[in-house]
């Protein structure tokens, strides 16, 4: 049997015991088989000992059964990491940060408590995903949306507390949430927000409750188990629709990115947009390719030369708008007003898609569209290779301006360059409004059953990491593998924010028990000194 | 050393090797195979439903799996449905007990390799 670090096999095999006891023999998972189910499918140390593996797995179905986990696990010292659907793919999966820690599976907590159609908000349970969410909306037709992950199985909650992004006004996933409940490492009970105050009745109406707001340090986090949630919903807007705005010279980005995001600090364009290239589709064309296998590449005329010849813009958004469908329509037309500013710009019109969708129209929306509409699905996992062993997500931050937009197409394309690596067409897709007043960037990196390829791609990501530091912009969020990597360029005043991460640590959790490593924030007897 | 590969590899290459016939059909139990609809329909076709917006179907007919839907195959049996599930492979992760149970996966086998599939 694996061993959790630190924990003798006689009282590991006494603290199962108990285990049981908690969360029923059936949901203590030992065997090596059930415990393997834990580990991460698209890990980047396939075939390799520094692969981190479980010791083993809970998995309780009441918060009662949770407080009295973690009661046993802090007497016992022993290490676990916390999951809720555990489909965290890209960025971990199920698995801990380091070997031998338990997993503490949630996905039997998957309880919607309740949906208030009129305020748009839903208490959710950890192992509830989009899919059950979505369900449990369409069954009771309620006229509320959900903002789902790009995959569909992931977690409301969890991927909230991961700080993750989607495509509707109710993208910035942290944002909308409204009140959590929370299993301290002593097993104690809090409730944040309204939920201190017994009997409220406005947990999931009004976020900061009274005295200093502490929810953020339950994202990312290993201070706490949080077992309930609030998050906020969308009201089914009457229509949707998207337009989309072409643009021919290289510099235009400049005006297009200034011009999107006065649209959207204004809140006149509230959901996901991607900066796009339509050249990055005409990369098979071979007048493009050759261009690009010239040494250097091809330059900005040459570009704009191919793009002219071709009748392709140089960049294009398209602009989703969501409301009544007399409002969406004004809001496109002034959207093309500022835009035109701009020469040469063009303008296409998407559809007006109206709601409720009927039930096969929903089925078949394409992917992305049918996220942006709220619609789970697991379509995006269709977007890379279908030879494809898996990806691991590089995904920094960049300001919301063509100047950033541009000096991370050079940087990373240098980067790239250098590592020897093929840049692929992933780039010109990835600039993208998940979050207000910046983009997210999205590289993927290929997982593969190969150790070499492997070891070259962990560290051709490390260099990305530290390329993007040297330029100012961070990761949002990483996978296990890089978090200490990413968490050292968040260096400002020799780590003084990771330094109070540690005090507050120490203070919550004084044994280490939670999720050790978490976004480099390690117990204080396994910190290097 | 990571073994969840070796493993699929192994337990596939059985599948190919023996072919169906180690696998004696088991008696149609209708609500088993009622139910292997409802998991099915909830865990696989997500991914594995026919037409577009299935990465794992699309997956499938581009290594030339005819027909890549699932429900439309005749060739699947109940040991190579477990292993898929519980091991994974290509960008198809494992599902755990706490998401399918095996008495789930024993009834998305029985529906799967029902005959006189609709």
């Amino acid at each position: 049997m694996r061993l959790p670090p630190g924990v003798s096999s006689k009282n590991f095999a006494s603290a199962l015991k108990e285990f049981e006891g908690a969360v029923g023999a059936d949901w203590v998972f030992t065997s090596d088989d059930d415990v393997d189910l834990y580990r991460d499918s698209y890990s980047p140390f396939w075939h390799e000992a520094e692969e981190p593996v479980p010791s083993a797995a809970v998995a309780p179905d009441s918060v009662e059964a949770v407080q009295k986990f973690v009661r046993i696990a802090n007497r016992y010292k022993i290490p676990f990491w916390t999951i809720s659907t555990g489909k965290n793919l890209g960025y971990g999966g199920a698995a801990p940060l380091l070997s031998g820690t338990m997993v503490l599976d949630l996905k039997r907590m998957d309880r919607v408590l309740e949906v208030n159609e009129k305020n748009a908000y839903a208490l959710v349970e950890p192992g509830v995903s989009y899919f059950d969410l979505y369900r449990h909306i369409q069954d009771r037709k309620l006229k509320v949306w959900i903002d789902p992950a790009d995959p569909g199985w992931g977690s409301p909650m969890g991927n909230s507390l991961d700080r993750g992004g989607g495509r509707t006004p109710m993208r910035d996933h942290f944002d909308a949430v409204c009140g959590m409940e929370v299993v301290l490492p002593s097993g104690e009970l809090l409730r944040t927000g309204m939920g201190a105050l017994p009997g409220a009745q406005t947990w999931q109406q009004y976020k900061y409750g009274f005295g200093p707001y502490v929810d953020g340090l339950f994202s990312q986090s290993s201070l706490g188990v949080v077992t309930k949630m609030g998050v906020w919903l969308f009201p089914e807007p009457e229509a949707y629709l998207t337009g989309t705005v072409i643009v021919y010279k290289r510099a235009d980005i400049g005006p297009l990115v200034a011009t999107l995001a006065y649209l959207m600090n204004s809140k006149i364009v509230l959901g996901t947009t991607t900066v796009g290239s339509p050249l990055t589709f005409a990369r098979q064309d071979p007048q493009l390719a050759a261009l690009y296998a010239k040494p250097g590449g091809p330059s900005t005329e040459e570009l704009e030369e191919f793009a002219r010849e071709k009748n392709l813009g140089f960049w294009s958004i398209e602009l989703p708008f969501y409301g009544p469908a007399k409002v969406v329509a004004a809001q496109w037309e002034h959207a093309q007003e500022k835009f035109s500013a701009i020469p040469g710009v063009k303008f296409q019109d998407g559809p007006m898609r109206r709601f409720p969708l009927d039930a096969e129209a929903a089925a078949s929306a394409p992917f992305p569209a049918s996220v942006a509409m709220g619609i789970p699905n697991l379509a995006v996992f269709g977007v890379g290779s279908t030879r494809s062993q898996g990806h691991l997500w590089f995904s920094p931050i960049i300001p919301m301006t063509g100047a950033a937009v541009l000096e991370a197409q050079q940087a990373f394309t240098q980067a790239y360059r250098d590592m020897g690596m093929a840049m692929g067409p992933m780039f010109f897709l990835g600039p993208s409004s998940n979050y207000p007043r910046c983009f997210l960037v999205l590289f993927g990196f290929p997982i593969e059953h190969d150790v070499a390829k492997n070891r070259t791609n962990r560290e051709h990501f490390k260099k990305l990491i530290g390329v993007a530091a040297e330029h100012g912009w961070g990761e949002y969020r990483t996978h296990t593998a890089f978090m200490q990597t990413v968490s050292d360029v968040y260096s400002y005043n020799n780590h003084a924010l990771r330094r109070l991460h540690e005090t507050i640590k120490d203070a919550v959790d004084p044994n280490g028990i939670l999720s050790p490593g978490k976004c480099g924030i390690w117990p204080k007897g396994m910190r290097k000194a | 050393m990571r073994a969840k590969g070796t493993k699929t590899l192994l337990a596939v290459a059985a599948i190919a090797i023996f072919g169906t016939q180690v696998f004696a059909a088991p008696p149609r139990d209708d609500s088993q195979i009622e139910r292997g609809h409802k998991v099915y329909q909830k865990w696989c076709y997500p991914c594995h439903g026919p037409g577009a917006g299935h990465p794992g179907t699309a997956s499938l007919a581009a290594r030339g799996q005819k027909p890549a839907v699932l429900e439309e195959r005749a060739d699947l049996t109940p040991p190579m449905i477990k292993t898929f599930v519980r091991h994974g492979t290509s960008f198809m992760p494992t599902f755990r007990k706490t998401e399918i149970s095996d008495a789930d996966l024993d009834a998305i086998a029985a529906y799967l390799t029902k005959s006189g599939k609709p």
